[in-house]
């Protein structure tokens, strides 16, 4: 880890398809280095793995929802009914961090609950480092990188409001969980602020009747907002502490991936995502000017979505088309 | 010269918390202790017969015998009191989360020696709230924990009456930072959770029920501050006798009366000169003993030594002979109460019982102790208040002689000698155990064991009260680990929140803070990614204050902290390190197993191919050890008396920079 970096990064990729935990963590800690050599390093390992012919065609899934609404237990409970279904699970948790000292607390009880000494779950903590919306920089090229080694990916992370944005446009599938008794996501949804998740989770059903309440709440708000999607939004019920309904949920978290598959979705919506990141970055480097510069977020994003080439291929080349 | 002879008060019941190694050695230890003059008994169980392990589960490795007698079965438990008549004994048992468990065998042990366990006298701790809070020998959730703790209850008003079946800790929430206004919120906020699950179990008729208020007794902590200290027993009595008469109707005011056990502070004694521990422990009694009316009813003194390793005989018997002191030479028996009618005492009496029923009130609007402590409430409030004392050393607002101020010493020739002042446990002491364990199992009848297991299964599934059963497994030779399991398959185990999550600013921070941070972002930058820490706590120990504290320093320094909570595996944290790409692990080990971890998780980041990153070691690690500990490979070793955080934060630094190739002074 700490060594200058010896291993070749065809070796490195191939360890990574492999699901060899040593080199996972060793790519995860150079995809993280801000350095000029780590980032030359990180492009190439990157686009080997992007455009490696066997890539495992996993699923990308975000669970957001406010603090103390039981995201961790209900993650945990989830990935291990993934590994009864014999998947391999890539864990992205993001936490906040201080504004002032920049550092911050991260993990917590999330690895002890999902994993045990299980190989087939790797836990990476992350922290929010400041950034809007919550997600650090970092999480999307993690997540490709988790993506060529692992089934599922999944991104925890606090979203409270406007900031549940940011993880719906990383995604494939993102999965609100929302607190009985809380009005506030629902009121945030009805007002249009948080942007409908594909899955809605009422948290806790063993509060009883809050919960239910909660329930029919969010459903009659998704009502009228769903009438041109082809995706109608589930609102399922869950008690991650006594186990419950979390089939459930893993089923439609299927479902949608299914749905994306079958529409053919999928490969847009990634290519969705690393515009989205692509445009992000440029915006906090270079401003709205930076943008315009490049003929504007319409133009840019249009043309994004049509490139095939690799994350941090494209983010240099636009970089070096600014500048 | 008068000859009436003057009356004086009987002393309170002398004990020394005391137990090490094996049954048999402590049996020794007792039976010493007793010819000495000590009036009950104090058991101490190892960190394995705490959390419901037998001596040869993989998690026990290491801990055996280290901070308390290991007892695998009613055959350590016979050999625990052998030649101790238990009619004429009063013992108390420092036991928790399987406190029904040892308590059954102490039971099926006086049924074998021919005395009617009706007639027995003494205490289980039995306190498992504050095992989420402070210490962690907790097993199952919070839930089961109260239901097990009420069925203790239950069993002994109904058969052992004279029995105290619950000692309500404020005693380790002042050791992991409470403010006395907590301690007095928090501990009958406790009694209280604990009380309203009795009533409500309905195992208990309303007419007995004052009955079960007057077996509640509590367990408390005295510090430094006597003068506060001694007003807070008296708050505490006031409480008591308020919170039993409203809240509970009860009428007799011989049961509201506040009935408490004593162990002064450890959480004040110091490495450095600790020869300076002596006065500190006996004013600190004197909090518990000037007051007549709020007087202690069993006392047990700390050693000496005790942030240095374990207290060796002799340290113990200083420790009684500071009690007899007191007691018998001294005129403090002699008097009524001495502070009755002090307009002072009374002042600060009233500012603590008004403070203390705030929180109490705070505590009812958030659903009450339990969930309070599930929600991270309590343990939030803890780490803060802790965070504040610590600040407060570190700036010097708080005086420590020896440790912030009056540096320099002379060296001390009790710490002088081959065993360094301290003792050592024999390192076969795991491997006889294990071998007695396994003899043991062999000869038993299996068919009755296998009966009492399914008997205890069914009582803690429907409900029926765990004592009979558990007390049946201990006739038929169970095990520690076996009665454990059972009920861990029916509860399920848990995990108590950390707590660390304290926003900033808790408290005014030194100067040095800012250039360390600095420090730290400028290695960050230098290593192209922010620092990253693991702070570890492996083994059973669950005495988590050290580590709490890193974590939050380290996160206000700038640091991203990973830390998962106690009792992890070696393996757990080798692997957390190397997913999360730690810069640095920190274990923090105060049960006296640090050797043996150490290697293990060594070992294990050997294994997994994560051997280059460092690690250093907080705790209660004797010099000797310490030494051994480096030849092996650790980079640094912090111990009670390096008290300045962000001293042993910008080392961690230095030797990140070292292990990385970087200029380490830079």
């Amino acid at each position: 880890m700490s060594q200058p970096e010896t291993m070749t990064i065809d070796t490195l990729a191939r360890l990574i398809l492999q699901r060899d935990r040593a080199a996972l963590a060793r790519a995860l800690n150079l995809l993280d280095d801000r350095r000029a050599a780590a980032r030359a390093r990180a492009k190439e390992l990157l686009e080997l793995l992007q455009l490696a012919p066997n890539r495992v065609s996993g699923h990308l899934v975000g669970i957001t929802g406010p603090p103390g609404v039981g995201k961790s237990t209900l993650s945990a409970a989830l990935i291990q009914v993934w590994r009864r279904r014999n998947q391999h699970v890539g864990v992205l948790a993001v936490d906040p961090s201080s504004p002032v000292s920049g550092g911050a607390l991260l993990g917590d009880r999330l690895r002890l609950q999902a994993a045990g000494d299980d190989d087939g779950v790797f836990i990476r903590s992350l922290s929010s480092r400041g950034h809007y919306g919550g997600l650090s920089a970092e999480v999307w090229p993690m997540a490709v990188l988790m993506h060529s080694a692992f089934d599922i990916v999944l991104i925890e992370t606090v979203g409270v409001g406007q900031r549940e944005i940011d993880i719906s446009r990383l995604c494939d599938t993102t999965c609100f969980v929302a607190q009985p008794g809380s009005g506030d996501s629902i009121q945030s949804l009805k007002a249009g602020i948080l942007e409908v998740p594909h899955i809605l989770v009422v948290n806790k059903s063993d509060m009883g009747d809050i919960a239910v309440r909660a329930q029919s709440e969010l459903e009659s708000a998704l009502v009228g907002d769903q009438s041109n999607a082809r995706w109608a939004v589930p609102v399922l019920t869950t008690s991650a502490t006594l186990g419950e309904g979390i089939s459930d949920l893993a089923d439609s978290i299927e479902k949608h991936h299914f749905f994306l598959s079958k529409e053919q979705l999928l490969a847009a919506r990634r290519r969705e995502c690393q515009a989205y990141w692509i445009v992000c970055r440029l915006r906090e480097e270079f401003g709205e000017q930076g943008i315009e510069r490049l003929g504007g977020h319409a133009k840019l994003t249009s043309e994004l979505r049509s490139s095939q080439s690799s994350l941090f291929e494209q983010h240099d080349a636009l970089r070096q088309r600014v500048m | 010269m008068e000859e009436k002879k003057t009356h004086r008060d009987r002393p309170w019941l002398m004990r020394t918390y005391s137990g090490h190694s094996s049954a048999r050695a402590s049996n020794e230890l007792y039976r010493t202790n007793l010819g000495r003059g000590q009036t009950g008994l104090s058991v101490a169980f190892d960190l394995p017969t705490q959390t419901g392990y037998d001596s040869d589960h993989p998690l026990a490795r290491g801990e055996v015998g280290k901070v308390g007698v290991p007892i695998d079965h009613i055959g350590d438990m016979e050999a625990l009191f052998h030649q101790i008549p238990l009619e004429q004994m009063n013992t108390s048992m420092t036991i928790n989360a399987t406190a029904p468990w040892l308590l059954a065998l102490y039971i099926a042990v006086a049924e074998q020696q021919g005395v009617d366990p009706k007639s027995l006298q003494g205490t289980t701790q039995n306190d498992v709230l504050k095992e989420y809070l402070s210490r962690g020998t907790y097993i199952f959730p919070p839930g089961p924990s109260v239901r097990l703790t009420t069925d203790l209850i239950t069993y002994t008003v109904q058969h052992i009456p004279k029995w105290n079946p619950t000692n309500i800790c404020s005693y380790h929430l002042q050791e992991a930072g409470a403010t006395p206004t907590q301690e007095l919120a928090y501990a009958l906020s406790s009694a209280s959770a604990i009380l309203d699950a009795v009533r409500a179990s309905g195992q208990i008729p309303a007419d007995r029920f004052q009955d079960v208020v007057g077996r509640i007794s509590f367990f408390v902590n005295a510090g430094i501050r006597f003068v506060e200290e001694t007003c807070k027993m008296r708050a505490f009595c006031a409480l008591w006798d308020e919170l039993t008469r409203s809240r509970y109707g009860v009428q007799d005011s011989k049961k509201r009366r506040f009935r408490y056990g004593v162990q002064v502070n450890s959480l004040g004694l110091t490495e450095s000169q600790p020869e300076n521990n002596v006065q500190r422990i006996v004013l600190e009694m004197l909090a518990v003993t000037l007051s007549k009316n709020a007087r202690a009813r069993a006392i047990q003194l700390p050693a000496w030594n005790e942030a240095l390793g374990l207290p060796r005989p002799w340290d113990q018997q200083w420790a009684l002979r500071m009690q007899q002191v007191l007691a018998l030479e001294t005129d403090l028996l002699e008097y009524g109460d001495l502070l009755d009618g002090s307009p002072v005492i009374q002042t600060k009496v009233d500012e603590l019982v008004a403070g203390a029923r705030k929180e109490i009130a705070e505590i009812e609007v958030r659903g009450g102790m339990v969930a309070c402590i599930e929600s991270g409430y309590v343990k939030r409030e803890l780490v803060q208040s802790h965070t504040r004392r610590l600040r407060a050393i570190e700036t010097g607002e708080l005086s420590i002689v020896g440790v912030n101020c009056f540096r320099e010493s002379a060296q001390s020739p009790l710490t002088a000698g081959d065993e360094s002042g301290i003792l050592t446990v024999d390192a076969t002491v795991e491997q006889s155990q294990v071998s007695a364990l396994l003899a043991f199992r062999a000869e038993r009848s299996q068919q009755r064991v296998d009966n009492a297991l399914i008997a205890l299964r069914g009582a803690a599934e429907s409900g029926l009260n765990i004592m009979p059963p558990s007390i049946d497994c201990a006739r038929a030779g169970v095990t520690t680990g076996e009665w454990s399991d059972q009920l861990r398959q029916v509860f399920g185990e848990y995990r108590a929140p950390t707590g660390v999550d304290i926003s900033k600013a808790a408290a005014p921070e030194a100067s040095e803070i800012a250039s360390l941070r600095a420090r730290v972002q400028r290695t960050g930058e230098e290593l192209g990614r922010p620092l990253r820490l693991l702070i570890g706590k492996p083994g059973l120990d669950g005495h988590s204050n050290g580590a709490e504290q890193i974590a939050v320093k380290g996160r206000d320094a700038g640091f991203e902290i990973v830390y998962e909570g106690i009792r992890l595996t070696p393996a757990q944290i080798a692997r957390a390190a190397q997913e999360e790409g730690a810069h640095l692990i920190g274990l923090s080990i105060l049960s006296g197993s640090h050797l043996e971890l150490v290697e293990a998780i060594h070992h294990e980041l050997d294994r997994i191919g994560a051997a280059d990153v460092p690690l250093v070691i907080g705790g209660i690690i004797p010099q000797a050890d310490a030494e051994k500990l480096k030849s092996k490979g650790l980079k640094a070793v912090f111990t009670p008396k390096d008290v300045d955080m962000n001293v042993i934060m910008d080392q961690m630094v230095t030797i990140i920079r070292e292990a990385n190739g970087l200029q380490p002074a830079a």
